[in-house]
């Protein structure tokens, strides 16, 4: 009988690992793509040393009037002496305290959720979502405990673009998968009624919902009937989403093989136990991608309301832009506009990549 | 909810009878499935039911715990009789643990979550017991030890018996088994076979669709047929095998057991 000794281990060839392997392989592994990794080079050699040079080092940073911007570059002074409006829109100035400790409390309330031994997340989780809103809402429009009454039409800028893609995202996700589950049921009337709302909003435009919403509707009710525009707003963005949400979360329960109904209702577990426990953890798994989808598309969809006259952030900066002392700057507006609209976005589509890392456990079946 | 003219009238000359199929129909659509099956079986008896795919074996026994509904006679389970009312189908369910062909464990959750779920949600038990219970039966089956791994961990026949682990840990008085070892590699049907062999032992009342020929000699009371929606025919496992009535036995038997 024979030993056999294993071989021992050689390095690859240098020509393959390194940085000399990661260039071959990735940018001139043939004469097309050599070809195309020197025009894209060449490209991005013409656009932005220009545009770090007319962001940055020509750029004018501060001031506060349009003399300040003398040398040729981005008038960052404009997004600066605008700021407060970009962020609080028409609120009262002496009431901006509110809006920042609304802010520091959220923060505060979020820090425990990522410790990984505190035991009342659930709980706290609850809070955030209902009890939360209620103290914003009381924070923010005042009119009890002495804070001053600001009606919402003041309310603006970011602090809207937040409030109303919140409230959005927090009342559409719940009943997208009602509705979803409505649009799987085998009872006739819960699953027309599901697929009629469901078909409704999802064939109207967002624009058309809330012209409706603001025009239409107090035509419809009886005279004096007040319903404030932002709540009509926000009920509009909520149901529209909701229709969306509802076809991302029913793909993911079609996802869900058979067995796994037939082991939960062998096992004696009711309807909603069997909903809750096996099919909607693993649904909503697997279409986080599309739920943040939709949230990012939500939150970006919010800038709609400017046209019934609510001034979210992008609305505030189109204002600016009419101002005559600051005539001519609107590319550094609409630049610092898509930069805090792609800050919130990236962070959410982060979020889920990470929520998904977190929640993979290595199965399929 | 035990309706108690029948368990006395059913306990007449025999021990305890804990299925009874009377008279029962099932219909796809146009496609006859199951016709007039009628079946008793007592407390602690071993049923291995054998047949031809398609012949009805799978949507007979997922008849008794009402994954399939019947639509003509009678099926009582333990007293209770299987009708549209959800009571009767929970208690029935409360009481009859299934094991099927793929597993069907829940991805999401731990193997000691798995088999803890419904104790604790459907029979409301306390957390820390129906952990303890799960451990104890886990041992059974012979794999504490996997008992933190999720599902997908796992190899095929572990994952079979942590599925026979979770159906136990309900307590079940019967037991269902669809094709148990039809998915798996042949080196993992032994473990599971043995596992079941236990379960035997102890007494507990089993129904076992499967082709594993072997098992249905050394554990089964009784061997059931199958072919067309019918029982074609039925006896112990001795006189099954070497002596059967029918031809179409005959020839199903000569089939299976020629390799």
């Amino acid at each position: 009988m024979s030993t056999h000794t294993p071989h021992p281990d050689l390095p690859p060839p240098l020509i393959n690992v390194g940085l000399i392997g990661w260039l071959r392989t990735n940018l001139f592994s043939s004469w097309a793509n050599a070809l195309l990794t020197l025009v894209s080079m060449y490209l991005l050699y013409l656009m932005i040393p220009p545009l770090i040079d007319w962001a940055f080092i020509k750029a004018d940073w501060v001031g506060d009037s349009r003399e300040a911007c003398d040398s040729g570059g981005a008038c960052w002074v404009f997004v600066g002496v605008r700021m407060d409006q970009f962020m609080y829109g028409l609120y009262p100035a002496s009431e901006y305290w509110r809006i920042n400790l609304a802010g520091v409390l959220l923060v505060a309330l979020m820090v425990p959720l990522f410790i990984k031994q505190f035991p009342w997340k659930p709980w706290l989780g609850l809070f955030i979502v209902v009890g939360y809103p209620i103290i914003v809402f009381m924070l923010f429009s005042g009119g009890v405990f002495g804070l001053e009454y600001v009606e919402t039409s003041r309310w603006g800028g970011l602090t809207l673009t937040l409030v109303l893609s919140s409230v959005g995202m927090a009342a559409s996700l719940p009943l997208g998968i009602l509705l979803a589950l409505g649009r799987r049921s085998t009872m006739p009337i819960v699953k027309s009624v599901s697929v009629v709302f469901i078909e409704f909003w999802r064939g109207v435009p967002l624009i058309t919902v809330l012209f409706m919403s603001s025009v239409m509707l107090p035509l419809f009710l009886p005279e004096g009937t007040h319903f404030d525009k932002l709540l009509r707003a926000m009920i509009g963005i909520a149901l529209f989403q909701s229709a969306y949400m509802a076809e991302v979360v029913r793909g993911g329960l079609a996802a869900i093989p058979k067995g796994q109904y037939e082991a939960a209702q062998a096992l004696g577990l009711s309807f909603w136990q069997s909903t809750g426990l096996i099919i909607l953890p693993q649904a909503l798994k697997m279409v986080i991608p599309g739920i943040v989808n939709t949230f990012i598309a939500l939150f970006k969809d919010t800038t709609l309301v400017l046209i019934i006259g609510l001034f979210d952030m992008l609305a505030m900066i189109q204002a600016g832009l009419a101002d005559p002392n600051w005539l001519g700057y609107a590319i550094e507006g609409l630049m610092f506009a898509a930069l805090v609209y792609w800050i919130f976005c990236f962070g959410m589509s982060r979020y889920s990549m990470a929520l998904e890392r977190k929640l993979h456990t290595g199965h399929k079946r | 909810m035990t309706d108690a003219s029948i368990s006395t009238e059913n306990n007449a000359g025999s021990d305890h009878l804990m299925i009874e199929m009377r008279g029962v129909h099932k219909w796809y659509g146009q496609f006859h499935v199951l016709k007039d099956i009628n079946l008793r079986v007592e407390k602690g008896e071993r049923i291995v039911i054998c047949g031809p795919s398609g012949s009805g074996k799978s949507t007979m026994i997922r008849c008794i715990n009402r994954l399939e509904e019947h639509q003509r006679g009678d099926i009582i389970v333990d007293g209770t009789e299987l009708t549209d009312d959800v009571k009767h189908i929970d208690q029935i369910r409360r009481e009859v643990g299934m094991v099927f062909q793929h597993f069907n464990l829940f991805p999401h959750l731990t193997v000691l979550e798995n088999c803890c779920l419904a104790p604790i949600w459907v029979r409301k038990m306390p957390r820390h017991e129906a952990e303890k219970a799960a451990m104890e039966y886990l041992e059974k089956v012979k794999i504490p030890e996997q008992a933190k791994k999720y599902p997908g961990q796992l190899s095929g026949g572990q994952q079979q018996r942590v599925a026979i682990a979770r159906s136990l840990c309900m307590n079940p008085s019967i037991m269902l088994f669809d094709e148990p070892t039809s998915a798996l590699d042949p080196e993992m049907i032994k473990e599971v076979l043995d596992t079941m062999i236990e379960l035997a032992e102890s007494g507990m009342t089993m129904l076992c669709v499967t082709h594993e020929m072997g098992f249905a000699k050394t554990v089964a009371n009784r061997v059931i047929f199958m072919d067309g929606g019918e029982i074609i025919e039925q006896n112990e496992p001795e006189s099954f095998f070497n002596n059967p009535q029918s031809d179409r036995t005959k020839l199903f038997l000569s089939q299976i057991l020629q390799h």
